[in-house]
Order: C-alpha cells, then structure tokens, then sequence
C-alpha cells in the first residue's frame, strides 16, 4: 500500500494531492492488467511509475488518460472524483501523454501535430492560423530546450525530435498533468539529461510529471516519489531519495538483478575474426533529400560488436537501412564478406547474411495484424520447410512458430494470436527469434532495447552476445550510451551522417564519446 | 450509450450481425412501405418469392449474381492488399469487348466450341488485366493513387464502350443489314462463342449459366491462392504493413502490377461471362450494361465478404436476388424510387453492421464508478 500519508509533507508537494487512483482494476481477456491499485501523485512533483514490460504501467496510464475505462476503482483530480468516457475528458482535465509510440499523423507539420485535437485554443479557430501556432511552438520549444523545426513533416523527424513534438503538444495545452511512457529511450545522455531538466522545471512551475520508466538510474536522478509495479499490484510508494538502484531493482523484478555487472573488458577475450562488413565512402540520402550519410567508412569483424553511438537522428537509421537494403546508397561500396552488394534490395541482403532489427519494430519488423507464426515466417517464408514451390507448409509454420514461442519464451496465447496484441518486449522477443534463426553472418541491431524493461533487456543483450560469441558480426546502433559500454567491443561516433571517432571500448573515455555526440569536434562553438 | 471497441470479436457475432442487420433493415423499410401506402409484408414476400421462388426468378437472379461475383472477386482480390481498384465497372467492360472480339474472330456456326469459349476467357482476362495495369503501373511507379485512376478510366471504358457500337465502323458493329443502317447495333456472336448453361429442371427449368460455375470455381482457387500460397501471404503481409513487407524483401512494385493485373484479369473474366452467357454481343447503349453498375456493386459485394472469395460468392447470389426482386416489383405502383430507397436501406444497414463486429455499444454504466462525467 502507498505511504501516501507522510508522503505529501515529505516532498515539495506544494499543491497536494492532484491524481489520485483507488482500488483500479482492469481485466482483459485472460490477464488482469491491473489489480486493485492505489496511486498518487502530488502537484510539482515528478512521480515515477517502475516495473517491468506487463507490470501494468501502461493501462494504468491508459485509464488516467480515457483511453480504458477501468472495471472497478475510482479517479480522483484535485480532490474531485471524475470519470473519463473518452481520451477527450482526460484531455479536457488537463491530462496529457507522451505515448511510447507515439500519436503523430506523419504527413502532418510539427506546428499542425500540436494543434491538432486541440479545440479550445488555437485549433478551435476553423482557419488554421499556421503562422500564430509556429511562433507559439517556436517560443514554447526554446523555453524548454526542445529544439525542433515547427515546419517540419513528422515523417522527417528523428524518433528523439518526434518525442520532442509529443512533449510540445502538452506544452501547448499548458497539461497540468503530463504522463511520459518511457520517454528516455531515444535519447543520449545528454539529451536525457535536457529532458529532466525540462521535466524538473514543469514540475517546479506547479505540473505534475508521470515518468514511466524502467531504468532505475534515471528514475532516481529525476523523481521525488516512486510507485513499484509487479505483475498488475502496486508495490507501494518511496522517496527517491530514500532508496537505491538495488533496492528498487529488486522490487521491481522480484529479484536481484546484475546490472552491467559485465563489463566490456570481458568480452573483449573474443578473437575478432576476418571482416564481415565492410563499407567504404557510402553516401546515402535521407527522408528530406539531404546527404544522410556522408563519406561513412567503417567494419564490422566477425565475433564482435560494434556499437554506433550518437544522438537520435544523425543518420543512423539510415545507415542500418543502407546496410539492410531498404535503402539505396547514392555513393560508396557496401561489402559483405569481401562480396560487393548492388544495396536497395532488401532481398539481396538477406541472401547475403544479413540480419536486421529494426528500431520501429510495430509496423516494420512485424507486420502488426498478422499472426505471430506468420511474423516469425516473415523472411523464411520463400523455402524450405515454410513453403515447397509456391505453397506454404501451414504445418511447418506452425511448428516452426510454437519451437520459437518456446524457445524465446515469447508471452502469448498461440501461434495464431496477433502479433500487435503482444508487449514491446514479447513483440522483440518475435524479431530477434526470427533474426536469429535466419543464421546470420552480420546482425544489425538498431535500437534493440528501446522501451523493454529490465528484464527484457537483459535477455537481449545475452542474445546479442551469444549472436557474437558464434561469430556473428554485431553492429549495434544504440542511444544508450550504458549499453553500448555494457556490450561493445569497439564504439564508433556517429554525428551529422559520418563517424566522428572510434574507440576500442575497454577504457573508453565515457565524457569524451559524449563531446563527441554532440559533434564538439565538427563544430567546437556547440 | 457508448461505442467501444471490441478487444477480440466472438465467432458468433459475424453470422449473427448480418442476420440483425436486415430484420432492422426490414422493420426501417416496412416504415418507408407503410408511409408509401403498401403493405410491408405482402411487399416482402413479393420481394423473396421474385427474388428465389417464382418461375425463372432463381434464373434472373443468377443473372444477376454471375457478374456480381466476378466483380466482387475482383474487388476482394485487390481491397486484400489495400489496393483500392474502384475500376472493375471498365475492368468488366474491357472484358466485354475483348472477349467478343475473341468470339466474332473466331466463331463459326456450329454448336458452343470449348477452343472459341477457352479463347473468350482468355482474352477477356486480358483485356481487363491490361485495363487495370493502367492504373497498377502508374501506382507502382508514380505512386499515383489508383483510386482515382482506376475510377476516372471507368468513364474512359464506358465512352469506348458506346463509341465502339454507335460512333464508329468498327469491328464490334453489325454494318450490314436494313436495320443496322437504321439504328446502330453491335455484332451479334456466333454461335460457337454463345456460352453453354446447365439446365436444372425445377421452377419450369433453372439455367445454370457457366460463368456461374466458373466463378465458383474461380472463388475456391482465390480462396487457395490466399491462403495457401507464397503469393497470397506476401499480399497480406504488404497489406498490413507495407514496410514490414519491404524489408522482409518482398518486391513490392511487381506485387502491385501482379495483384492489379489479377483484379482486372477477375473483373474482364466477368465481360467475357456477360457477352458469352448473357448478351452474345458487346453491349455499347450507354443505358445497357453501363447501367448495371456491376463493377461498383462488386465492391459492395466485396466489403460483405469481408474480402472472403468464398463469402464474395455468397453474397454476390443475395444481392442479384435483391436486383432482380427489385427489377421485377418495379411497375405502375411500385416507382423505381421506392425499389432503390429498399434496396438502400438493405445494403445500409448490411454495411452498418458491420461496426457491430468491431465495435460494441455499451448501453447505461457497468462500471461501478459512480456518474461524475460532469466533472472533466
């Protein structure tokens, strides 16, 4: 049960209690999401909500914001009981949130995505005064550090600038309550470091912050209070800073966790062996026409990883698509294993060896309504066993489907379910299930633990390691600067489409890689 | 009352929905009926006795229904992939010509030829395969949206199709004769290239007409192709998620092309079965065929099925009952008008319910939350 009598006095809460939850409980079908849990959260605090991927987190925040109605259990804003019918109540209640995936109509500006639902302020005029709500995003994106082109296409943006558009929506309904699904996963320390000081200042000016997280380090840098949630209970509330990583972690997970306990000296026994991928001068252009990629060399030896690490945007997705085949190189030579590539074929980099995890795995890496047995057939499909000639093998894709499901542990009621109904976790389970089992010679990974929790992470990174310790060459593009120390052998700085220097990772000068994120050696005035 | 989306969609609801569906269709135009000064139930079994009971009425209604299949099929092809092809309507008009032209090129005076008929089929796949490419290549290549394109070349289609008849000598129209120099008259086929049908004796003598038995067949090696097929999986994935399919490696331009090109070869299918069941030459008063509206009704007939070839046959044979019940109740008391605002309001509320199956209306509060909606 939440300490939430003590609580209030303890933190800066100037304003008292402004959410609170009692007795929530939501069934679906087979699971209860949430069972019977009490939250609080004050004014002008920045309240925490740890678990792990199906703790509950993100139906619990899904009630508060209209979108679930909850079975049982009641909602109370300011000491005053309400009940939401749509995401529109909430919204009108001053409730917003930042959605792990995130509500953006790509098509759309950035100015136009801020103002669209919103039909008390600007977006209630019938002529969309493009020019008022530019200058207003403008003047709120420099107030609180969220740089941003308000005339850009959604589509255009890096995941990390989209965020940014996310959080600005809030902004500009001036939310009183602003909820943010794992908001730091796109993000470089640095950046993530901006982004609390955002959030600290939002909570100074009287807001309260919802921080949905799973990494411990973050959640106490920037919360007062945190509410632990296993399996659909709330654990109860603490101080942040009453506790440590340990002791959140432990109660989150249920048990001791190593957290980076492997350091990158120990993989480094790894003999690196002959050069898998090799790219030389590539140039690639990117969504807005512009160069994405310029004059990029690099490789990648057998048996290791090499880690990209930058800020969100700097081309690296455009360099694992260049890699990948899903986008065409407008200079330079891609080879794998000494062999030249003709790039843009997705088909021919397949053939090649070459597996890849995209960053957007709803949409990209999975088809989202099919089944999950059609999924993790997605690239296998074209032979043997999955299909003779034209015909599919059902019954070998089944089988092939429940093997993996077990052999991954993927959470889910059959091999027919779909695939979208899974969680981030489960569903990445899918993607590196099926990347795994093409047998790949190179896999590039990009983003590969973005939005899972703890746990999740952890089978992950052992699964990167095991694709590396049976000699497959592992590129990781990465915006977790920890993870790139926890995994890489070698780490490669990616700012503006090119690399801007390479470390092996042991004795790796953290302070040093985030200069030269920020691209201190391109431009020493930044 | 409030609309929610359903989390998983009981196997029930998708036979129960329909049927609910047009016994408030039903009671909504019995409204309409009674207003109008007839009664509702005698219209009704009017309206079922001239759709399935009546003498020749299974016959006219699976006039009806032939070409609703083909371009329902067609429909379902495309729509599966996302692939909006609205164009079927000049699909099956291209089909018409093509396939006459096969028939008159080749026809002679003898007894229903299998080389003239397979040759028909042929080309009246052809001719709508090539039609729909139109838009298909534009879409694959220019990214053109073939919902307009493919619409836009119905009007193309139906102006050639009148042109061929009455403004021009062409190959399509009869040029010898005294009536054919007093009005314009097409071709007729010969009868090597006039269809085969299957009489079934009951009602004074059903004709089963082959297109009939070859759309059949057709929807059982769509449903195949669907399911069972390489090809049928990629065009679900690249329906789903464009690219998610992209970078499975699936190609996605020749996808397009090969799916276009079979909608249109499915809808032309249908041209071939009209001019060689049915009309036994092109079709060119643009108050005939082009007032049929088979090619938009297909896509009606589609969206029923849910996409669902075998379903597509089904309701294909519904909807031609409810034309020709139409067809038939129309008379001095009984205005055209009348018979569209039934059959509209049918289809309406057929289409409507569908929202059931993916949504549900909670009625009052279940939830033990008390009322306090006033305060957002």
């Amino acid at each position: 049960m939440p300490e939430r009598s003590d609580d209030s006095a303890v933190t800066a809460a100037p304003g008292g209690a402004a959410v609170t939850m009692r007795g929530i409980t939501k069934r679906f079908p087979g699971v209860v999401a949430n069972d019977r849990i009490d939250f609080e959260a004050a004014s002008g605090e920045v309240h925490a909500l740890l678990g792990e991927n199906g703790a509950g987190k993100s139906t619990l925040s899904n009630i508060l914001t209209g979108l679930y109605r909850p079975d049982e259990g009641e909602i109370s804003l300011y000491g005053e009981q309400v009940h939401f019918d749509s995401p529109r109540d909430a919204l009108d209640a001053g409730i917003c949130m930042v959605h792990q995936h995130f509500r953006l109509v790509e098509p759309f500006s950035v100015a136009e995505n801020v103002v669209l639902g919103d039909h008390r302020g600007e977006g209630r005029s019938f002529r969309l005064r493009r020019g008022a709500i530019e200058q207003k995003v403008d003047e709120l994106s420099a107030h609180y550090g969220l740089a941003v082109d308000a005339r850009a296409r959604i589509w255009q943006l890096s995941v990390g600038e989209q965020q940014r558009v996310e959080i600005l929506k809030a902004l500009y309904r001036d939310a009183r309550i602003l909820i943010l699904d794992e908001p730091t996963a796109v993000l470089t320390p640095q950046e993530a470091e901006v982004l609390f000081v955002t959030l600290r200042e939002m909570a100074a000016e009287g807001r309260t912050v919802i921080f949905i997280s799973h990494k411990l380090h973050e959640v106490m840098a920037v919360a007062d209070r945190v509410t632990v949630l296993r399996g659909g209970r709330s654990l109860g509330t603490v101080l942040a800073k009453d506790s440590t990583t340990h002791t959140l972690a432990a109660l989150m997970v249920g048990r001791e966790l190593e957290l980076g306990a492997t350091p990158a000296g120990g993989v480094a026994a790894r003999a690196a062996g002959e050069v898998v991928l090799e790219l030389e001068h590539v140039w690639a252009v990117g969504e807005r026409g512009d160069p994405a990629l310029r004059d990029l060399s690099m490789d990648v030896r057998a048996g290791e990883i090499v880690a990209v690490a930058g800020v969100a945007g700097n081309g690296q997705r455009e360099l694992a698509e260049t890699i990948s085949g899903v986008r065409s190189r407008s200079g330079g030579a891609l080879r794998m294993s000494g062999r030249a590539l003709r790039g843009g074929d997705p088909r021919e980099a397949i053939a090649a060896g070459i597996s890849y995890v995209p960053e957007d795995r709803l949409g990209t890496g999975v088809a989202p309504s099919l089944s999950i047995a059609s999924n993790l057939v997605l690239k296998s499909y074209r032979a043997p066993p999955a299909s003779h000639g034209p015909l599919l093998s059902l019954g070998a894709i089944r089988a092939r489907a429940v093997e993996l499901i077990s052999r991954y542990s993927i959470a889910t009621p059959g091999p027919a379910s779909p695939a979208r109904l899974l969680s981030g976790g489960n569903l990445q389970k899918v993607v590196l299930a099926r990347e795994f089992s093409g047998l790949p010679r190179l896999l590039v990974a990009a983003s590969p633990t973005r939005g899972l929790d703890v746990g999740a992470i952890e089978t992950v990174h052992t699964y990167l390691r095991e694709a590396a310790a049976a000699g497959v060459g592992v590129l990781l593009i990465s915006e977790d600067l920890d993870e790139i120390l926890v995994l890489a052998d070698r780490i490669v700085v990616m700012y503006e489409g090119a690399i801007l220097g390479e470390f092996e990772a042991a004795g790796a000068n953290v302070a040093e890689i985030g200069l030269l994120m920020a691209g201190a050696r391109a431009h020493d005035e930044d | 009352m409030r609309i929610e989306r359903r989390l998983h969609q009981p196997r029930w609801l998708i036979l129960v929905v329909p049927a609910v569906s047009l016994v408030v269709a039903l009671i909504v135009a019995g409204v309409v009926l009674l207003a109008t000064g007839h009664d509702p139930f005698s219209t009704y079994r009017e309206l079922f006795d001239a759709a399935f009971l009546q003498a020749g009425a299974l016959g006219q209604t699976l006039t009806q229904a032939t070409p609703l299949a083909f371009t329902g099929l067609a429909a379902a092809v495309a729509f599966r992939m996302r692939l909006f092809n609205i164009g079927g309507e000049s699909q099956l008009y291209i089909g018409t010509i093509t396939a006459a032209a096969a028939g008159l090129f080749l026809g002679g005076s003898g007894g229903p030829s299998a080389l003239v008929i397979g040759a028909m089929v042929v080309a009246g796949c052809a001719g709508g395969a090539m039609w729909a490419l139109i838009p298909g290549i534009l879409r694959a290549f220019f990214r053109t949206n073939e919902i307009i394109t493919s619409l836009m070349l119905n009007y193309v289609a139906g102006t050639l199709l009148t042109y061929l008849v009455f403004y021009s000598e062409s190959y399509w129209r009869l040029t010898t004769g005294v009536n054919a120099k007093v009005f314009p008259t097409s071709k007729p086929l010969p009868n090597s290239a006039i269809w085969p049908g299957l009489t079934i004796h009951a009602q004074g003598g059903i004709l089963l007409p082959l297109g009939a038995g070859i759309a059949l067949l057709l929807a059982l090696v769509l449903w195949l192709l669907n399911s069972r097929t390489r090809f049928g999986f990629e065009v679900q994935v690249l329906g789903d998620s464009v690219r998610a399919g992209r970078y499975a490696g699936m190609r996605v331009r020749r996808k397009i092309l090969a799916v276009m090109a079979l909608s249109g070869a499915v809808a032309g299918l249908g041209g071939a079965s009209q001019v060689g069941d049915f009309a036994h030459a092109v079709d060119g008063d643009p108050n005939g065929l082009q007032k049929q509206y088979y090619g938009y009704t297909g896509i009606v007939v589609a969206a029923l099925a849910r996409y669902n070839p075998l379903a597509v046959v089904v309701v294909a044979f519904l909807i031609g009952g409810l034309q020709q019940a139409g067809n038939t109740l129309e008379g001095a008391d009984f205005p055209s008008g009348l018979v569209g605002v039934l059959q509209g309001i049918i289809l309406f509320s057929a289409l409507g319910g569908e929202l059931l199956v993916r949504y549900r209306i909670r009625l009052g509060r279940r939830n033990p939350l008390p009322a306090g909606g006033a305060a957002a």
